[in-house]
């Protein structure tokens, strides 16, 4: 094995340890063979190219690695790819269907939510957990929700608005 | 008939942003996304010591680890001339350490292999042997008799001192100090800091041995000034350098300098002829690369009875760590300092500035700011506000009597600086109202009655942005311009390229609407690119608020260029000479028949099909911009607070921001750069900071320890507008990136202080944790953030 991350293909080489996990990301079902080392959130982006997740601080505290798990808001930092076997993962490029916009998607665009774009993935999979527990959500709600991912750009303030913008969308269209 | 500006997205219009349609799909093409065919990943190992003799570094262990291509000591940079580079200061830097390690976290060894995993395993086999030296962790050990040379790699230099520096007219300040009514004194520090964008540094080097060219990949706010630097420390001819800066996860001045992990790759690349990713951790970003801030003021402020200001003395002691790195060009050893209290009519002003090396990491970075401007402004209000209480004068009123007056301009500093344009009590009087000033003041003494601690803290501020000109500011000899290109297409769809670079500001979107203004080209219809040195004109890049001020300045006059030859075109599809073409948005007419005319995109398509006999067909040009002189933005901040003086602990009940930017572009890009700059100047009031324990270990070296405000912590903000357009650049823009930043902190600093007026506390550094709070309330002393914080012995 040549990489920490490779779909099925060559055997490993002599003395590295190899697990073989299945999960199903957005919806499809992938099996890789990887290092039980190897931290969910490189399996992602390295080994599935869905680099939209991406990796700020290594250790859980910045969030812009968040992905749902099972459909909670976890951070794939600070997971082994190895734990995510039989489970579910939802990422950022699981948001949009290939017609439409996730209404979290439109809402940062239209209330400004974002600016280096670089927390933007992993707050919109924390808001989206949140918006699917609690469809009408407080600001505090949403403050909350939302504060285990930073943004050193925007001052959350937009961010806010936002959420609260896909989540008065999501509301109506589900009336 | 003129088109609506604002439905073609035009200046003033609040367009959605165009880079957001990759970033909301996670389509973003930062740096650590981009993979090439057969790269390799380089590991920096860093010093643990923060002043050490290297005695031996054993890489035997490292090299046995399967995977690994190349391990790097300071001795192999050495053999190829790279051991040390020149930094922006023109001081010199280590890239990797030899003789010994001069702070926590320093460059000591590389290791570049199959994968980050294997490369991180190969760095911890690594076996160095340290022998400790004495470690100083602030000025004031730096300059103590005897103190340990940190710099004994220079010639000459034998003590620990970087400069010693003064501007402004010291007899005249004597004089007035001499004659003044009252002498306000306060000393504080600004703390150090680090800018710390959530993506890290990092690049991607690829040395083609085939073509000769190098191409990096990498973050970087100035990709051209990074091709001049490679070009000098790597001797590599200029046009086999390309720099491409990809979508950078936030910069704040950290993405500014040239650090030793991308002169490192670059050679790792040259010698394995592959391509080299190098991908700091936090930890590495926080210890190693460029901080903000760090100095200390001793500040007196000369006032006469009736609140007139007459004279200002201010001297600084700065702490730049261990290589004089600071980014910035200017000609002035303490950066902008000097431009403290331009808002203010002071007739004198003297500042004296002292440098010192310590064991910590170099860099000195423009920390969302114009080079020091963040300190002069935070020193400037707490000195004020200090001076107000001093004479029992109501802090907005002394503010008001002592403002530079919208009649008096332009006004030349008691420093030196050229104001041009503001309405300075205006901004205090709608940030007054939308405070409810009055009310407050009331509120609070009725809740002073019942034992609660209610404050209001005032910041005002006008500050230098968008260096240069090129006659004071330069880096590395380079003057301080900026450039646009713009091509028009045959349909009169176009693409822009600038020599700023975009970190989140979104320069995709506003570009594409000052082409708009200047053209009616609508601003769907153009594209705009940065970032890639082989296709963007020469340009300075983004820091320092400077890309409206410079390089849209220069979109504007490319733009400018584009009108005049299509007015020619337009004459000649008109059949009537140049001076009856007459302009309105979008389409030129014959003066004598307004409904004869002809659009932009009727001129495009004829400057490729049917271009006047004689002239050059195309419709493209570009323009190099230097500004005749800094903008000069006015703000004014309003906090107010509630002190728990049980625990310390203080809330934000209000903020208000008033901002005069002059024109605004983009409504809605301008608000979030002010509510982004609003929360970094509260995270420096209340937790961010960088500190080091007397070992010179860095506390604050990952998010557990440095602590940024989350949404939750993050107070909400109310913001006004007032516009004094720019009277000198030509769509009458001025800088924003910055202002809240560096006006925000004294604004929550002044508020806690105010509510603590009687308790007899003066001054307490920030930030202003809970503890520090506490303890004030507790001793009626004021908290000094100037010594280390001890460890066990």
């Amino acid at each position: 094995m040549s990489s920490l991350y490779e779909e099925i293909s060559a055997p490993p080489a002599a003395g590295v340890p190899v697990r073989r996990v299945t999960l199903n990301v957005n919806g499809q079902d992938r099996t890789v063979d990887v290092e039980p080392r190897l931290l969910l959130a490189h399996l992602l982006r390295q080994g599935l190219k869905l680099t939209g997740t991406h990796t700020g601080c290594d250790t859980s505290n910045c969030g812009a690695c968040t992905v749902l798990f099972d459909g909670r808001p976890i951070k794939s930092c600070t997971m082994f790819a190895v734990q995510a076997d039989g489970h579910e993962v939802q990422t950022v490029e699981g948001l949009a269907t290939q017609s439409s916009l996730h209404p979290l998607q439109e809402g940062f665009k239209e209330e400004h939510g974002l600016q280096c774009g670089f927390c933007t993935p992993g707050m919109m999979m924390a808001a989206k957990a949140l918006l699917e527990s609690n469809p009408n959500p407080t600001e505090d709600e949403i403050r909350w929700a939302i504060s285990g991912n930073l943004c050193r750009c925007t001052g959350y303030q937009n961010i806010v608005k936002a959420i609260l913008w896909a989540a008065e969308k999501m509301r109506g269209s589900s009336n | 008939m003129a088109l609506d500006e604002i439905k073609i997205g035009g200046m003033g219009a609040s367009r959605r942003r165009v880079e957001d349609n990759r970033f909301i799909r996670g389509k973003g093409n930062y740096v650590d996304d981009i993979v090439l065919p057969a790269m390799l990943h380089m590991e920096i190992l860093r010093s643990p010591m923060a002043h050490a003799r290297i005695k031996s570094i054993d890489v035997s262990k490292a090299w046995e680890i399967p995977g690994v291509r190349l391990v790097l000591t300071g001795e192999m940079l050495a053999a190829r001339n790279l051991a040390w580079m020149p930094t922006l200061s023109y001081d010199t830097q280590a890239v990797m350490a030899m003789d010994k390690v001069r702070f926590q976290g320093q460059e000591v060894a590389a290791v570049i292999a199959d994968d980050p995993y294997i490369a991180k395993d190969a760095c911890e086999a690594i076996r160095v042997e340290y022998e400790a030296l004495p470690v100083i962790v602030n000025p004031m050990q730096a300059m103590a008799p005897g103190a340990a040379l940190i710099r004994d790699d220079k010639e000459n230099q034998t003590d620990n001192k970087v400069f010693d520096w003064e501007v402004g007219d010291r007899a005249g300040a004597d004089k007035a100090f001499a004659e003044a009514d009252l002498i306000s004194k306060i000393e504080l520090h600004y703390p150090r800091s680090h800018p710390s964008p959530i993506e890290t540094c990092g690049s991607i080097a690829d040395f083609d041995r085939a073509t000769g060219k190098l191409t990096v990949y990498m973050t970087t706010q100035a990709p051209h000034i990074i091709r001049a630097a490679v070009a000098m420390v790597a001797e590599l001819p200029e046009h086999m350098i390309r720099i491409v800066s990809p979508d950078l996860g936030g910069g704040f001045g950290n993405k500014v300098p040239v650090y030793p992990g991308y002169v490192i790759s670059i050679l790792a690349s040259i010698l394995t002829e592959r391509p080299v990713k190098w991908i700091e951790d936090k930890t590495g970003n926080l210890i190693s690369t460029g901080f903000g801030r760090d100095v200390y003021l001793q500040g007196e402020l000369a006032v006469r009875k009736d609140g007139k200001m007459l004279g200002v003395r201010m001297h600084t002691i700065s702490d730049h760590g261990a290589f004089f790195a600071d980014a910035q060009p200017s000609k002035f050893k303490i950066g902008l300092m000097h431009s403290a209290f331009a808002c203010y009519d002071i007739p004198v002003a003297h500042l004296t500035a002292t440098g010192t090396y310590t064991n910590k990491a170099p860099g000195g970075v423009a920390y969302r700011c114009s080079f020091r401007v963040t300190e002069a402004m935070f020193f400037q209000e707490r000195m004020v506000q200090a001076a107000a209480d001093d004479l029992g004068m109501d802090q907005a009123e002394f503010r008001r009597i002592n403002f530079v007056k919208d009649d008096d301009f332009p006004h030349r500093t008691a420093y030196g600086f050229l104001t041009d344009s503001g309405q300075y009590g205006k901004c205090l009087d709608v940030g007054l109202e939308a405070i409810d000033y009055k009310n407050f003041l009331v509120q609070k003494e009725e809740a002073k009655k019942r034992g609660r601690l209610l404050g209001i803290g005032i910041s005002t501020m006008t500050e230098p942005l968008g260096a240069g000109n090129s006659r004071e500011y330069d880096i590395l000899g380079i003057k301080m311009f900026d450039s646009a290109e713009l091509r028009v297409h045959m349909s009169g769809k176009a693409i822009l390229r600038t020599g700023a670079k975009s970190q989140g500001q979104g320069h995709e979107t506003t570009w594409a609407q000052i082409v708009a203004h200047e053209l009616g080209i609508p601003a769907d219809d153009i594209v705009v690119e940065e970032g890639d040195t082989d296709t963007a004109p020469f340009g300075m890049g983004t820091y320092a608020s400077r890309s409206t001020p410079v390089a849209g300045a220069a979109v504007a006059m490319v733009s400018r260029k584009i009108r005049a030859k299509a007015r020619k075109i337009a004459a000649h599809l008109l059949e009537v000479s140049e001076e009856d073409v007459e302009w309105e948005l979008g389409r030129f007419y014959v003066r004598s028949s307004p409904d004869r005319g002809v659009t932009i995109q009727d001129c495009a398509m004829a400057a490729y099909s049917n271009m006047p006999d004689g002239m050059e067909p195309g419709l493209e040009n570009n323009a190099y911009y230097d500004p005749p002189n800094l903008t000069w933005p006015f703000a004014c901040y309003i906090s107010t607070v509630e002190v728990d003086p049980e625990t310390g602990v203080w809330d934000v009940l209000k903020v208000v921001a008033v901002d005069d930017c002059g024109v605004r572009i983009n409504p809605m890009i301008v608000e979030g750069q002010i509510m982004g700059g609003l929360t970094e100047a509260y995270a420096m009031a209340s937790m961010q900071f960088i500190t080091y324990d007397v070992e010179g270990n860095c506390v604050g070296s990952n998010y557990m320890d440095y602590l940024l405000p989350t949404a939750w912590e993050t107070p909400g903000f109310e913001l006004h507008e007032v516009v004094t357009p720019c009277p000198h650049h030509p769509i009458g823009a001025k800088g924003i990136g910055e202002c809240a930043t560096v006006g925000g902190p004294a604004s929550f600093v002044n508020a806690v202080m105010d509510a603590l007026r009687g308790t007899g506390v003066r001054n307490i550094d920030m930030p202003l944790l809970a503890d520090r709070v506490y303890e004030a309330i507790q001793t009626g002393k004021d908290i000094s953030g100037a010594p280390p914080i001890k460890t066990e012995e």
